[in-house]
């Protein structure tokens, strides 16, 4: 049973609520921050090693030392619940059930970094979330942790909630920004950083839902205790939301310990797979991290166990493993589809895509409809290599990271099950009838040389 | 017919606008449009828009760029009760093609299609954020999930006697 920071009160009955919140230690750590120094509460969040909880993995000690704090100018932290990534739901959970968690990292945050005005940049889908967070800044603010001189600590602080209106690409920092400032959901081009010129051109700070819930136990056991939760520079605890073929779809908190094997298998976590069926590949960390097959998966190219981390899941980099990102983990049973799953991706990415580089506007749409048609049984063989082509001249090409994001699904699909891939070429009549199915997907493989530029 | 907010609705613009700093009333412009989306009917049509231009205090161009880049505000007319059936990776392994088929085929209509009676509208959507339970759809500000044929169906006999 791994340690529980997060979800640790998550069963107790109307936890929703400011009353069961507040008996159950809710806010005492806001309290206990308000009596320390900014630069103290800076310094836990350092020492705790703590990186954002989003997909990028940035220390978010770290960001906050980069804001600005020009005189006179307001700064702003905003927290990105727009949570759209194919196989991301953590956030939500927590907004669902445990919103004030998520209020309290915030006002512990906010003094922290001088935000008198803080955001909640919220999918637009997540319509009854917003009313949840709406109530819960209600209870919050009656009580007294908000508004103006917060339990007599001189500080104001006010927080937003804010609905978007369905764009993946909001999810990007600077595209966020934009959207909050009512214009099309557009990433920005970088430098300037949120941190120097963000929100109305201020310095701002902009974290995810979890990372920023994850400084209430920052403050209760202190940056040394969480760091120490873990290995490596996979401190403390992570949120997993599981879904695809497993017995037990949900959100599970992790304390980054156990191995890929466990998460699956056991009953404390995913379950297994449905109907006694074999595991055949799994993408760890959302949809744009690369989809690895069932071996490559359970163990590193070098045959180790592999853990959920960070950097155990990126061990063997691109060509052998993938990556924790946001913590949406999908799994396929043998039963599915490798190139009909790519095609639902590769059209999410061109569905999303802001339109703003033409490497990503053109590349996305492309990739859509090679794929549908080799799904479809039409495709050619040079059709394989066209699609890795595109997804190179995409990666890297882009101002944000979704060209990147479009990219690697693709490409990790043709590296490691590029057979099935020819099969459905192969067999244009018989893919339409079944599936290629497990073939040698779990079986131990050697490492196979990437294919040139 | 004059369009304008209700009584009610005007305040609730009003608090929304007043979360931003002064001159920033344009940061307000996606919470109004859902509001106006809800006041007017499901969909906007370009004299909404001006209208929010107009209440917002910016140019029209500024909300139809805008208005036109969301997914969520609709731009034609749409039935009373959208399904937003997701379609994206998890759900496609949890079996939504077998959903939007169904729905097809049960209400006579294709993809992005109103049924004859003006009830429903079908929209496949991307991803929206219920992996852990699929397959689901959206059904205004609420969601269906571990959608079945026998749900989908008592669901649709359930908005038919709403309506």
């Amino acid at each position: 049973m791994g340690q529980k920071l997060l979800l640790k009160n998550i069963d107790v009955p109307g936890i929703r609520y400011y009353q069961a919140y507040r008996e159950n230690g809710g806010y005492n750590n806001a309290a206990k921050a308000l009596k320390m120094t900014t630069d103290e509460i800076l310094e836990e969040v350092k020492t705790s090693g703590l990186r954002g909880r989003g997909g990028a993995g940035f220390p978010t000690g770290m960001k906050w030392s980069f804001l600005a704090k020009p005189e006179g100018i307001p700064r702003h932290l905003v927290v990105n619940a727009d949570e759209s990534e194919p196989g991301t739901f953590k956030d939500r959970f927590l907004m669902e059930f445990i919103p004030h968690l998520l209020i309290e990292g915030m006002l512990i945050s906010s003094f922290c970094l001088g935000s008198n005005a803080s955001y909640i940049y919220i999918r637009g889908e997540y319509a009854w979330v917003a009313e949840i967070l709406e109530e819960a800044i209600d209870e919050a603010r009656e009580n007294g942790w908000l508004g103006k001189n917060i339990q007599g600590s001189g500080f104001d602080c006010e927080i937003y909630v804010q609905r978007g209106g369905g764009a993946y690409i909001c999810g990007e920092e600077t595209a966020l920004l934009e959207s909050l400032e009512g214009k099309r959901g557009n990433p920005r081009i970088k430098p300037p950083f949120p941190a120097v010129k963000g929100l109305w051109g201020r310095p701002t700070v902009v974290n995810n839902v979890e990372t920023i819930a994850a400084v209430v136990p920052i403050i209760e056991i202190g940056g040394e205790a969480y760091s120490k939760i873990g290995v490596g520079r996979s401190t403390g605890t992570k949120l997993i939301s599981a879904c695809g073929n497993i017995n037990k779809p949900g959100v599970y908190e992790i304390d980054m310990t156990i191995t890929v094997e466990e998460f699956i298998y056991s009953d404390e976590y995913c379950g297994g797979i449905p109907n006694g069926k074999r595991l055949k590949a799994c993408i760890p960390g959302g949809s744009s991290v690369p989809i690895v097959p069932a071996n490559l998966l359970l163990k590193t190219i070098d045959g180790k166990p592999r853990y959920m981390n960070y950097e155990s899941l990126s061990d063997g980099g691109f060509q052998s493993g993938t990556m924790m990102g946001s913590g949406g983990f999908i799994v396929l049973d043998e039963d599915q589809d490798v190139v009909y799953h790519t095609y639902t991706l590769a059209r999410f990415y061109r569905h999303e895509s802001c339109g703003q580089c033409s490497p990503c506007r053109e590349g996305t749409g492309w990739m859509e409809k090679i794929l549908k048609r080799i799904h479809e049984g039409q495709g050619k063989m040079s059709d394989i290599d066209l699609l890795w082509d595109i997804q190179r001249k995409i990666e890297g090409n882009t101002i944000c990271p979704l060209g990147d994001a479009a990219a690697w699904p693709v490409a990790a699909a043709i590296r490691h099950f590029r057979d099935e891939f020819e099969w459905h070429v192969l067999n244009p009549e018989e893919c339409l009838t079944r599936n290629y199915g497990l073939a040698h997907y779990a079986d131990p493989i050697e490492l196979k040389e990437e294919p040139a530029n | 017919m004059e369009i304008q907010f209700s009584e009610a609705t005007q305040k609730r613009v009003e608090k929304i606008i007043a979360r931003y700093p002064e001159g920033k009333q344009k940061s307000a412009l996606l919470p109004v449009l859902h509001v106006a989306q809800e006041e007017f009917g499901g969909w906007l049509d370009v004299p909404h828009l001006d209208y929010v231009a107009k209440v917002l205090g910016i140019l029209p161009v500024e909300v139809y760029e805008v208005a036109s880049f969301y997914t969520m505000f609709n731009l034609n007319p749409v039935g009373k009760y959208v399904l937003e059936v997701c379609q994206t990776g998890p759900c496609m392994l949890n079996g939504s093609d077998k959903i939007i088929e169904h729905i097809k085929q049960k209400l006579n209509i294709k993809e992005g299609e109103t049924s004859a009676d003006g009830l429903f509208t079908l929209k496949p959507a991307e991803c929206l954020g219920a992996c852990g339970y699929a397959p689901m759809m959206q059904l205004g500000k609420t969601y269906r999930e571990f959608l079945t044929i026998e749900k989908v169906d008592e669901l649709l006999e359930e908005l038919k006697n709403l309506a």
